[in-house]
């Protein structure tokens, strides 16, 4: 058995990790609601990269816990995080070419 | 576990049987099961699908120059004025929906790899609920519809309101992208409905832990996808 089997088999998370999760996701998400409606916190500068923050730590615990990516091969992390961070990267090249993005000097 | 799927040294890992119970494995020259690999591309590649369609909404946000709106009223040609269009709540209690839909799946994946092994000694009711395949992998497709009936909803209500594809730059990024991820949405209740009548007829044991294994990480993404979705397109303005 490989090192990193080893390691997986005996990291696996249980029910009750998932249930956590779960708890952790609903919370965010109420999180992210209320302060939608809230006028001064939509008014504030920060209220965008506030809940792209917020839905960034969502994105990574499922696939971090729920699809196993922090339990499994390397290989799928390098399979899965590659093309993200191209779309990623792709995504923002096109926002700011198309001007929804400015770097103000 | 997941990883034991992946990785293939823990018995009753995914294979098919000659009849002299030796299990055959599918491996690729790395020690991974292809099908495993063959999934975790395929997500790959969807983020990439997906980055394009919501690259397209965000480039196009806010530059609609006849209403409805996502998050603005707008007036009509007869001076009539209307609320924005996207109705938070109901979006919020969708999302809701389908993150928990990821969570029955988890649960269901994890029933089967533990089926057939004993119980430990004083389990407790959700101790023994988590071992019910049928009832996660049925609860995550109902879940799942359930969400594609909340869409349906929406889509319903946003035409009668005077939203179509054809209505403004918004309606054309907002359906295209969204239709989309209903349309992943229908593949995965339509998988996990075929899943369950599996279980239903032969039952789903640890030999089948990378099918579902490959379904519950197909049904992950949807959810992820969505978590991005809800952000930027319900919730920033």
């Amino acid at each position: 058995m490989s090192t990193d089997a080893q390691h997986t088999a005996h990291a696996h998370p249980t029910g009750n990790l998932y249930l956590r999760v779960a708890i952790i996701l609903t919370l965010i998400t109420i999180g992210e609601v209320w302060a939608y409606y809230v006028p001064a916190l939509v008014a504030s500068p920060l209220f965008n990269p506030a809940l792209i923050a917020l839905s960034a730590v969502k994105f990574a615990i499922v696939v971090l816990f729920y699809m196993h990516l922090k339990y499994d091969h390397r290989l799928f992390r390098a399979l899965f995080t590659g093309p993200l961070i191209i779309a990623m990267c792709t995504i923002m090249a096109l926002l700011f070419l198309f001007q929804q993005l400015a770097i103000k000097f | 576990m997941a990883s034991h799927a992946a990785a293939g040294h823990a018995p009753g890992t995914p294979g098919h049987d000659d009849g002299q119970n030796h299990v055959h494995h599918h491996y690729t020259t790395t020690g991974l099961e292809h099908r495993k690999i063959a999934i975790w591309a395929f997500i790959g590649s969807e983020c990439m699908l997906f980055a394009s369609l919501i690259a397209t909404y965000l480039i196009y946000k806010g530059r609609s120059l006849v209403g409805p709106f996502p998050h603005e009223p707008w007036t009509n040609e007869a001076g009539r004025t209307f609320p924005a269009i996207l109705d938070i709540p109901i979006t919020s209690v969708s999302t809701f929906v389908l993150l928990m839909s990821s969570f029955a799946m988890v649960l269901g994946l994890q029933a089967v790899q533990l089926k057939g092994s004993p119980l430990p000694d004083g389990a407790n009711w959700w101790t023994r609920i988590q071992r019910n395949s049928q009832l996660w992998i049925g609860m995550t497709a109902l879940l799942g519809a359930t969400f594609l009936g909340f869409q349906a909803f929406e889509f319903t209500t946003f035409v009668h309101e005077g939203l179509t594809v054809r209505t403004n730059l918004f309606g054309s990024t907002f359906f295209t992208l969204t239709s989309f991820h209903g349309a992943h949405v229908t593949v995965g209740v339509l998988w996990l409905m075929t899943l369950l009548w599996i279980d239903r007829t032969r039952g789903l044991g640890p030999k089948d832990e990378l099918i579902v294994d490959i379904a519950a990480l197909y049904w992950h993404f949807v959810d992820v996808v969505w978590i991005a979705i809800f952000t930027l397109v319900y919730l920033i303005r």
